[in-house]
C-alpha cells in the first residue's frame, strides 16, 4: 500500500503540514518496497488561485490508496480526490510523518474528506 | 455623479450610510441606490418598495466535451485559476474557480470546451418613494463577485435613465470585488471607524482607491471610541474628513428597528447635509 503524507520537510521526522493545497512536501511511503520518497511541493507558493486542485492533481498522479493529512483538503480538491480510491485521514497535525503513520497503523487516525 | 460607499474594514456603516444619504438624498435630486456588496446585499432590509423588474444574471464556464477531447492537455497550463485539470483520461473543470475569461474554450485545438451558461446571480430593480433601488445577489455558494458587479453596472448604465445622483454600495475589503465596485466611481467615500484596526484597514482602502486614482474623502463612524490616530492620519495624508457619526447607543436601536436613522439623529442629518454639500460642489 502506498501512503501519502502531507508534511513541512522530508523524512520520518518531519511534521504533518495541516494544509493541503499549500503543503510544503508531498511525502510517500511505499509499504511494499519500504520506501520513502519526498516530492517538493514549494513551488505553490506562487500560486495565486486553484492551489487545491494543483496538489490533489499531484496526488491522483502518484496514486496512493491513503492520504494523511492536517486540515483536511477543500471542496475543490476534495472532487478531484473524490474521483481516486482514497482514504483521507485529518487531523494529524502536530504529528511527525513517524507518529501519524504509526498512528494510522493502530486505527487512531480520524477519516474524514 | 457616481459615488461609491467603501471601507477596508466592514461592519463601519457602508450600508447604513448608503441607505440613509440616498434617502436623504432623493428629496432633493433624483436618486439611485445600488447595492453590490453581492454575497451579502442588506440594503434591502432599509428599503423595500415596489419591484420594477428583476434580471437573471449569467455567467459562462466550459463543458469538457469527452468525445471531442484528444487529451492533449494544453487546456490546464493555460488557466490561470487552476480551473482545469487533467485527470488519466478526464478534464476536470472547477467552476468554482473559472472567471470566464474563455482563453480555453478558444485555444482548445479540438474544440472541446465549449462554454455554456451557468447562473450568477440576481439584479432585482425596485422602486421606493422615488428612490430607485437595485439590488445585485449572487447565488449561494458561488464566488464570483466581480462579474456580477461588473454585470450589475453594465445593467444600471443600459435600463436605468441617468439619476443626479448614483449611490453604490460596495463589498467590504480591498479585494477584486471592492475594486469592481469602486473602479466606475466618480468619487469615493471611504467609512472607518476610529480604532486601530479601523485605521490599519482605511490605509489599506486610501492605498487602493489612490492606485485607482478615483478622488476620495473619509467618514468617521462612531467618533468616541477608541482613540484619534485616524484623524492625525487623515490630517497628515491630507484626505478630506467629509463627517463624523458619533457612538450613540439610540443610533444602534434605531438601527435594530430598521429605522432612517437621520430623521431622528441631528448629527446624522447634519453629517449627510455636510457630505451631500461636498459631493455638490463636486460637479
Amino acid at each position: 500500500m502506498k501512503i501519502a503524507f502531507t508534511a513541512t520537510g522530508e523524512g520520518w521526522d518531519a511534521l504533518i503540514d495541516p494544509r493541503f493545497g499549500r503543503t510544503d512536501y508531498i511525502l510517500i511511503y511505499d509499504e511494499e518496497k519500504d520506501e520513502l520518497v519526498s516530492i517538493d511541493n514549494r513551488e505553490i507558493m506562487d500560486v495565486a488561485h486553484g492551489a487545491g486542485p494543483k496538489t490533489a492533481q499531484k496526488i491522483h498522479e502518484l496514486d496512493p490508496q491513503v492520504l494523511i493529512t492536517g486540515n483536511g483538503p477543500g471542496g475543490n480538491a476534495a472532487s478531484i480526490l473524490k474521483q481516486m480510491q482514497l482514504k483521507i485521514y485529518i487531523k494529524a497535525s502536530g504529528m511527525s510523518v513517524r507518529d501519524a503513520y504509526r498512528s494510522f497503523k493502530n486505527n487512531e487516525l480520524i477519516l474524514g474528506g | 455623479m457616481r459615488l461609491a460607499i467603501a471601507s477596508g474594514k466592514g461592519g463601519t456603516g457602508k450600508t447604513t450610510l448608503a441607505v440613509n444619504l440616498a434617502i436623504k438624498a432623493k428629496e432633493k435630486q433624483s436618486c439611485l441606490l445600488v447595492d453590490l456588496d453581492v454575497e451579502e446585499p442588506n440594503g434591502g432590509i432599509f428599503v423595500q418598495g415596489d419591484l420594477v423588474a428583476e434580471h437573471e444574471a449569467r455567467r459562462a464556464i466550459p463543458d469538457w466535451d469527452a468525445a471531442a477531447c484528444t487529451l492533449c492537455g494544453k487546456c490546464p497550463s493555460w488557466c490561470l485559476y487552476n480551473a482545469l485539470i487533467k485527470l488519466g483520461d478526464t478534464i476536470l473543470v472547477m467552476p468554482n474557480l473559472c472567471h470566464s475569461c474563455y482563453a480555453c474554450s478558444e485555444m482548445c485545438p479540438a474544440s472541446a470546451l465549449a462554454m455554456k451558461p451557468d447562473s450568477l446571480g440576481t439584479i432585482t430593480h425596485r422602486r421606493f418613494e422615488g428612490l430607485d433601488f437595485v439590488e445585485s445577489r449572487l447565488e449561494i455558494g458561488l464566488e464570483q463577485a466581480s462579474p456580477l458587479i461588473s454585470q450589475s453596472l453594465a445593467y444600471i448604465d443600459e435600463h436605468l435613465e441617468k439619476h443626479d445622483l448614483q449611490i453604490l454600495d460596495s463589498p467590504p475589503g480591498t479585494a477584486c470585488a471592492m475594486v469592481s465596485a469602486v473602479k466606475q466611481a466618480d468619487f469615493v467615500i471611504l467609512i472607518s471607524e476610529p480604532t486601530p484596526f479601523g485605521l490599519h484597514d482605511l490605509k489599506l482602502a486610501v492605498q487602493t482607491v489612490r492606485e485607482l486614482g478615483i478622488p476620495f474623502g473619509a467618514v468617521i463612524n462612531r467618533d468616541g471610541i477608541g482613540n484619534d490616530e485616524i484623524y492625525g492620519y487623515l490630517k497628515e495624508e491630507k484626505i478630506p474628513l467629509l463627517a463624523k457619526i458619533p457612538h450613540q447607543r439610540r443610533i444602534a436601536e434605531l438601527y435594530s428597528q430598521g429605522a432612517m436613522l437621520y430623521k431622528e439623529i441631528a448629527e446624522i442629518d447634519e453629517a449627510l447635509e455636510d457630505i451631500l454639500s461636498y459631493i455638490g460642489r463636486l460637479r
